[in-house]
């Protein structure tokens, strides 16, 4: 048919268009995840240790943000540091939005394997003269490491599927690529099931890398 | 070495003085205050009033114009590395390795060289009889061999007294009796000990003296003879009946 392009014409045309997205979800996902992760370390210790003003402050932002959908989130994230005058892209926004929600259930996280110990591991410890932080980095980090593994990654899937949501503040990521390439070939189907395709091997290679790493501590019994 | 203790809930007043060398065997009911009393010692509880000296040190606490004033985590760890203690659930490192167990405290407490922590570790396994066990991590081992390992673990770090907090009630009957072996050797190599047990036999075979403790206070004391064979209160009477001298007993 003239004028019309088929899917395989339309994708050859798209391949940059979509990539670009593809690599844009990836860079989101992982900055978001990085963040989150260093958030939700320091913040599931203290969570666990710190003194209780720290604690009491910690529980307001983890329940806060555990509590809002990640679509608000991003929109509070662009619109209010915007409206308080702080000039940042849509992308820094998302990433704040991402990072913050992350950081938020991993301390959660590790906070509960962090708590799940055995009260009588720290007493071990303690009683062979270890100081706190060598409790915590030799024996009870290593435990709780494993516990740990599965609900990050879930966080983690989640992180790349709430990217997608970034397409509403106009971020060009997999989901907004995708749309755009739709809006220029009228080739609608195929190119969802492109982006979903994507979107599944993303999330199947963090799970493959979970996997692994239970794999790797399951020397730890008990 | 000179304990004091004053009153708290469940410790109304309980006064020690155990000598280098001593074994002391600390007998009584559940909820008479002896697991609670051993924790306090390296201050695994807190307590409110007195004090716990080992040779002319107080353990934890610093009286300052007068005040009672806890000593920093870190003085506290250096204290505890003085004093073993091995708990009646074991609590080996499960993520490592036997010997990784005994190694960590001389390594990271005593800052020895990890070839000679060891050759320290590998002594210590052969005293207490798992030199074969040396590479298996905990969950590989019955509970006798863990518990074996966890005094090896106490020990290596050559404390200046020992704590053992009823060591043989989580195990099966049979396994009790390798773990009282190894005690017994410590023992007699002359380890000074607070053991608390339910062991009656075992704590006449290796008690230089014996306290009878009740409801928070020491009821009796004396060599573990003169405790275990006659003794003066109703109470004492009545809590070694419920023995007949024999058997192991469920934890309290």
């Amino acid at each position: 048919m003239d004028g019309q392009q088929t899917f395989w014409q339309a994708a050859w045309i798209a391949r940059f268009a979509l990539l670009n997205g593809l690599l844009a979800t990836i860079e989101l996902s992982l900055l978001s995840i990085a963040i989150g992760t260093i958030i939700g370390s320091l913040g599931g210790i203290a969570l666990q240790y710190g003194a209780w003003p720290l604690r009491a402050l910690l529980r307001i932002y983890v329940d806060t943000l555990r509590g809002i959908p990640v679509l608000v989130l991003i929109l509070a994230s662009y619109y209010g540091l915007s409206l308080a005058k702080i000039q940042i892209s849509a992308f820094t926004a998302g990433v704040v939005a991402l990072g913050g929600f992350c950081g938020a259930h991993v301390s959660e996280t590790v906070r509960g394997a962090l708590g799940s110990i055995p009260i009588g591991q720290t007493e071990a410890a303690k009683a062979i003269g270890l100081r706190p932080f060598q409790r915590l980095w030799y024996v009870i980090v290593p435990q709780a490491l494993r516990r740990m593994v599965g609900p990050w990654v879930n966080t983690a899937v989640e992180m790349v599927k709430g990217s997608s949501l970034l397409a509403i503040i106009g971020v060009v990521e997999l989901l907004l690529a995708t749309k755009q390439v739709i809006a220029r070939t009228s080739i609608v189907i195929p190119f969802y099931l492109v982006a979903c395709l994507a979107y599944l091997l993303l999330n199947f290679a963090i799970a493959q890398a979970g996997a692994l790493l239970e794999r790797r501590f399951s020397y730890i019994k008990a | 070495m000179h304990k004091r203790f004053g009153r708290t809930e469940v410790l109304k007043g309980v006064s020690l003085d155990i000598p280098r060398g001593e074994v002391l065997g600390i007998i009584g009911s559940s909820g008479s205050g002896k697991t609670t009393f051993l924790r306090c010692i390296n201050l695994l509880e807190e307590y409110e009033v007195g004090t716990i000296e080992l040779d002319g040190q107080a353990i934890g606490y610093r009286m300052i114009a007068g005040r009672r004033k806890r000593l920093r985590e870190s003085e506290i760890s250096d204290q505890r590395a003085e004093i073993g203690m091995v708990f009646q659930s074991f609590n080996l490192f499960p993520h490592m390795t036997v010997e990784q167990n005994i190694m960590l405290g001389l390594t990271k407490v005593r800052r020895m060289p990890s070839a000679a922590a060891r050759t320290l570790a590998g002594a210590w396994l052969d005293r207490v009889g798992l030199t074969d066990k040396r590479d298996l991590y905990p969950y590989q081992l019955s509970g006798g061999q863990q518990q074996r390992v966890a005094i090896a673990r106490a020990v290596a770090m050559e404390p200046k007294l020992m704590l053992l907090d009823e060591v043989t009630s989580a195990l099966d009957p049979e396994l009790v009796g390798e773990v009282l072996n190894v005690i017994r050797g410590l023992a007699h190599s002359g380890m000074t000990m607070l053991v608390v047990s339910h062991e009656m036999h075992f704590v006449r075979d290796i008690a230089t003296r014996v306290v009878f403790m009740e409801g928070g206070r020491i009821a009796e004391e004396g060599p573990p003879g003169e405790i275990l064979m006659r003794p003066r209160s109703a109470r004492l009477v009545s809590f070694l009946n419920r023995f007949h001298g024999t058997g192991s007993q469920p934890a309290g």
